[in-house]
């Protein structure tokens, strides 16, 4: 078993993210998580962070303090995520920005500072979040899309660089899930959308906790570098 | 400040020695060469000392700092060439925080 079992979550507030915050605490799980807001909620075993994943010193005092007060963390789940549905000839170019700001720069500065707390332990699991998006190519999300095609890079790569501490990095693409995320697509794209999918239904939280855990689990030290996409992407 | 700066580093070179072969050890010295030529570490040894110091540089100071440079990896103006410039590299990354 490993030494600790604390895992760091991020973009807990709302949505998968408060989902995995709750299962992983009712698992037994020292969980710290973060997002821009504060939590709203209060769990025995939970500890929040309010920061924007994308501010490196905000994110590096988080890591500085989570070693005085843990020591080490056994998992990273990098779940804070932000999308934008729109046609690339009417995007801000600040749109892109703030969308490769949380979900590449974001899940780049937890992924190097926890494979710092990871190491000496020889010991850890990161988990990303890539999207079927990218693998369907989906006209109206060039931005989205492409940022987590740059996740899918990072998650490969590290993969190979922090294989000799010991630590996994995979990623979960999961299918449209009824969050905030997608409120606003219009119904008729979205069914098409899941049409596309080999399982042609929406996407639960229990179905990415189930892919969570996989890459979790102690005994998955030889998965890494791999994504899983939900529903048959 | 400098040499509160060299004992975290002297700290960080102990501990980082305990995982380098007897022929990598690094001597606690600021003129000691850390890489490039003429240097004892490879990248991964550079890695093992960067993550030591920044841990010893928190624990000293109450400051985290992230010592990822730009030009680790370049032979004429890495803060990485020896223990000297990483120091001097460490003091100007405390300033800057101290007056942010
Ligand atoms: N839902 C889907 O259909 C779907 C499909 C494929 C992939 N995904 C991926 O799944 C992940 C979670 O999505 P979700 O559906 O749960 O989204 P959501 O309901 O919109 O929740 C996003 C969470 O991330 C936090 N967050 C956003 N930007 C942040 C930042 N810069 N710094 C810190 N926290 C930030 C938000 O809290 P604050 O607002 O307080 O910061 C919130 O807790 C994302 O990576 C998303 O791309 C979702």
């Amino acid at each position: 078993m490993p030494e600790s079992n604390v895992i760091v979550i991020t973009g807990t507030r709302k949505g998968i993210g408060q989902y995995l915050a709750q299962y992983y605490v009712e698992k037994g799980h020292c969980v710290v998580g973060c997002s821009r807001e504060p939590a709203g909620y209060d769990l025995e075993g939970y500890s929040h962070y309010t920061l924007d994943v994308s501010n490196e010193r905000d994110v590096v005092k988080m890591f500085s303090d989570v070693r005085k007060r843990f020591g080490a963390i056994y998992g990273l789940v990098n779940n804070a995520g932000i999308a934008s549905m729109n046609h690339s000839l009417l995007t801000p170019l600040k749109t892109v920005q703030r969308i490769f700001d949380t979900n590449v720069m974001g899940t780049f500065l937890f992924c190097r500072e926890a494979a710092k707390l990871m190491r000496p332990a020889k010991c850890g699991r990161i988990i990303n979040f890539a999207t079927v998006a990218t693998p369907f190519k989906l006209e109206g999300e060039a931005a989205y899309a492409s940022s987590k095609a740059a996740v899918v890079s990072l998650t490969e790569i590290l993969a190979r660089e922090y294989a000799e501490y010991g630590i996994t990095v995979n990623a979960v693409g999961p299918t449209p899930v009824q969050t905030d995320l997608i409120r606003s697509v219009p119904k008729d794209k979205m069914s098409r959308l899941i049409d596309r999918q080999a399982i042609k239904r929406f996407g639960e939280f229990r179905d990415v906790s189930n892919a969570v855990d996989f890459f979790l689990n102690p005994q998955s030290d030889f998965v890494t570098g791999q994504v899983i996409y939900l529903g048959g992407a | 400040m400098r040499d509160r700066i060299l004992e975290a580093i002297f700290r960080a070179i102990d501990d980082a020695n305990d995982s380098f072969a007897p022929a990598d050890r690094l001597a606690k010295s600021a003129e000691t060469v850390l890489y490039g030529p003429g240097g004892n570490l490879d990248s991964l040894g550079l890695v093992t000392l960067v993550l030591s110091v920044e841990r010893e540089v928190d624990d000293e100071f109450g400051t985290p700092v992230s010592l990822a440079d730009e030009k680790a990896m370049s032979q004429k103006t890495s803060p990485f060439r020896n223990v000297g410039t990483l120091a001097d590299y460490i003091e100007v990354l405390l300033t800057e925080n101290a007056n942010a």
